[in-house]
């Protein structure tokens, strides 16, 4: 535990050098928002920290009388500390946060509820309802639902699928439980399902054992991007391209180029999109300096990628 | 040469899985699922081998993972660089292979230097160098992932999946080093010095032995071979992230452990470490063609297999000694 968490603030130190986190001078005049999130430690928050401090620098040139502190962290109890240090130093009016795990961030991001701050809680929920004003997320079942409406709709009567899940947690289950429910009744057989935990060479392995065991495959759902290139690189190793394709998520920019391109291997994409960050700030920044209401929950549907609208959803700059 | 009753209790253990890989599943013993197997060993099992000699000579490294990700980054940006001067062809490549191979010297020779000639403990300054490995490929990165350029890829990709016949280039790489690296330990004096050096590293000095350089060397030679292995890794996705070889360091120092090699050092065993390394290896790929246990439990098989090869090797031992 030591060990990884001084990893990942090592982490912190790079990715806040590197995006040269904003320093701005004390100014009582100013609205100040701060902006908690996870650090980059893999593609999909890597994406989120990107459109983050996208985001932020949009909103300061747009509107001068806001200013954003931002404050990344490699795991929940540093996490904590930034956001105390947000109250105690920077006498914050708002807060943006992406909780690292939900039951140790409830009290913290409570206690900024009590003292009469704006809180926007994105993606994760805090274990206690009430507390947020604002919370924006995704939508995990629609995210395994609209994959498994298109293997359906898409695959014949007894056509075989494998599927690679992610890391354990509530989210993966989620996901994973609509997908099955998509397919009931369909006739399409799922053969299996292992963890790849969203990483490329756990995938890659995973897929070479899925094509060694089965003869007929169909088609794959990867259920991330990260996953499907691994998986598409273990396909492609053993030459059975031709037979299957394969469904990623989340919308990694060299998957959206692919479909894009019309690649027969890749289809379609299901949206899991990093960019729910920007959503929550600009929201978040607009409740103070407009009158419009911005309370209540904002869920972001998961749309389906396919090569018409994939522009739409292609950021050439993002890392992700 | 003679049969070491050590590493009876591993290789015991490895020929109970191949039995139970064949009668689960018979796809397992299909030469495309034993290329695949053996090549995803290679990474592992090149490194395995490099800290089979910092374990004996009483050393630890947990900077190799992050090193393979963070000299995987490099040797990327490098190709990446290199090819609007040097076109599409071997010599890019060969500039990626040697930025790997160099950074693998200079990365070793940064731990070693800090161990011998600071005297800080190998567990310290390998756990510093994890981080700062790690942070810098995730920099490098972006966050995101470093890929290397579509054309040189392509050019690349044999060298994972291309060799003779089934025999696939990693699978080669793995057995050169796995028979130069038991001769060394056995034969050369390097190795002898090294076993000598964690016996006891006291004597080793009254005997003359400079005991300093042989550690230096063991985190450099260490270094060199994580290099090897990006070399082999790279061509098989073509980028690095900052979740590249995630646990590798754990992986490797079982590995050797497993195969009978003491981990407070003095005893080195690379057939051992070979033997571990296809175990930890052979057990994800049974557990995926076989579905025995729920995914949720895949850890925990591992656990108990690792475990129980360990304690067949000590019993082994203590009927050996006695």
């Amino acid at each position: 535990m030591k060990r990884r968490s001084l990893m990942k603030s090592a982490a912190v130190i790079a990715v806040l050098g590197f995006a040269g986190a904003p320093v701005f001078a004390q100014d009582d005049a100013k609205t100040i928002i701060g902006v908690s999130i996870p650090s980059a430690t893999h593609g999909f928050m890597g994406g989120l920290n990107w459109h983050a401090q996208d985001s932020i620098d949009r909103l300061s040139a747009a509107y001068p009388q806001l200013e954003f502190v931002l404050a990344t962290a490699g795991d929940a109890a540093k996490q904590v500390n930034d956001i105390e240090d947000m109250m105690a130093t920077r006498n914050i009016d708002g807060l943006v946060v992406l909780p690292f795990e939900s039951e140790p961030l409830t009290a913290p991001v409570k206690a900024v509820k009590d003292a009469g701050k704006f809180v926007t809680v994105v993606d994760r929920g805090l274990s206690q309802e009430g507390i947020e004003d604002l919370y924006v997320a995704g939508d995990n079942t629609a995210f395994g639902r609209v994959a498994g409406e298109y293997f359906r709709d898409n695959l014949e009567d007894g056509a075989k699928v494998v599927v690679l899940r992610g890391i354990p947690t509530t989210l993966d289950n989620e996901r994973v439980e609509a997908f099955q429910a998509a397919l009931e009744g369909s006739g399409v057989e799922i053969l299996d399902m292992q963890h790849g935990n969203w990483n490329r060479d756990d995938a890659f392995a995973v897929m070479q054992d899925f094509l060694a065991k089965y003869p007929q495959i169909d088609a794959v759902w990867a259920a991330d991007d990260d996953m499907a290139i691994g998986v598409m690189e273990a396909i492609a190793a053993a030459n059975r391209s031709e037979e299957m394709w394969v469904i990623g998520g989340a919308g990694m920019k060299e998957i959206v180029k692919r479909i894009m391109d019309k690649d027969p291997q890749l289809p379609v994409n299901v949206t899991y999109p990093p960019a729910l960050i920007s959503s929550a700030i600009e929201m978040t920044a607009l409740n103070f300096v407009s009158g419009a209401p911005m309370v209540g929950r904002f869920i972001i549907a998961s749309q389906l990628i396919t090569p018409e609208n994939a522009e739409r959803f292609y950021f050439p700059d993002s890392p992700f | 040469m003679k049969i070491d009753l050590h590493t009876l209790g591993p290789l015991v253990a490895l020929i109970a899985l191949v039995i139970l890989g064949a009668a689960l599943n018979s796809a397992f013993l299909a030469p495309a699922n034993i290329t695949n197997v053996l090549a995803r060993s290679a990474f592992i099992g090149l490194i395995a081998v490099g800290m089979t000699f910092v374990i004996t000579a009483g050393g630890l490294d947990l900077s190799v993972g992050s090193m393979a990700a963070f000299l995987a980054g490099i040797a990327i940006i490098a190709m990446n660089a290199a090819l609007p001067g040097t076109g599409e062809n071997w010599g890019t490549i060969l500039i990626g292979m040697g930025v790997a191979i160099m950074g693998g010297v200079l990365a070793g020779y940064l731990n070693g230097a800090l161990i011998t000639k600071a005297r800080i403990e190998p567990f310290i300054v390998t756990l510093g160098t994890m981080g700062i490995f790690r942070s810098l490929v995730t920099w490098l990165a972006d966050g995101g992932t470093l890929s290397l350029e579509y054309g040189l890829r392509t050019l690349y990709r044999p060298v994972y999946y291309g060799g003779l016949g089934w025999i696939t280039w990693p699978i080669i790489a793995f057995a050169i080093v796995a028979v130069a690296g038991e001769w060394v330990m056995r034969h050369s004096r390097f190795g002898r010095h090294v076993e000598a050096i964690g016996s006891n590293d006291r004597v080793a000095r009254y005997s003359a032995i400079d005991v300093n350089r042989v550690r230096l060397l063991t985190y450099v030679l260490l270094g060199v071979l994580v290099g090897l292995a990006v070399v082999l890794y790279v061509p098989r996705l073509g980028s690095a992230s900052g979740s590249t070889g995630v646990l590798w360091e754990l992986e490797a120092i079982a590995a050797v452990i497993i195969g009978g090699t003491a981990l407070k050092g003095g005893r080195g065993r690379v057939w051992g470490t070979v033997v571990g390394v296809l175990i930890m290896s052979l057990i994800d790929n049974i557990l995926n063609l076989a579905d025995l246990v729920s995914p949720y439990l895949n850890g925990a098989i591992q656990g108990v297999i690792i475990v129980l090869a360990v304690v067949l090797q000590r019993e082994k031992r203590t009927a050996d000694e006695r």
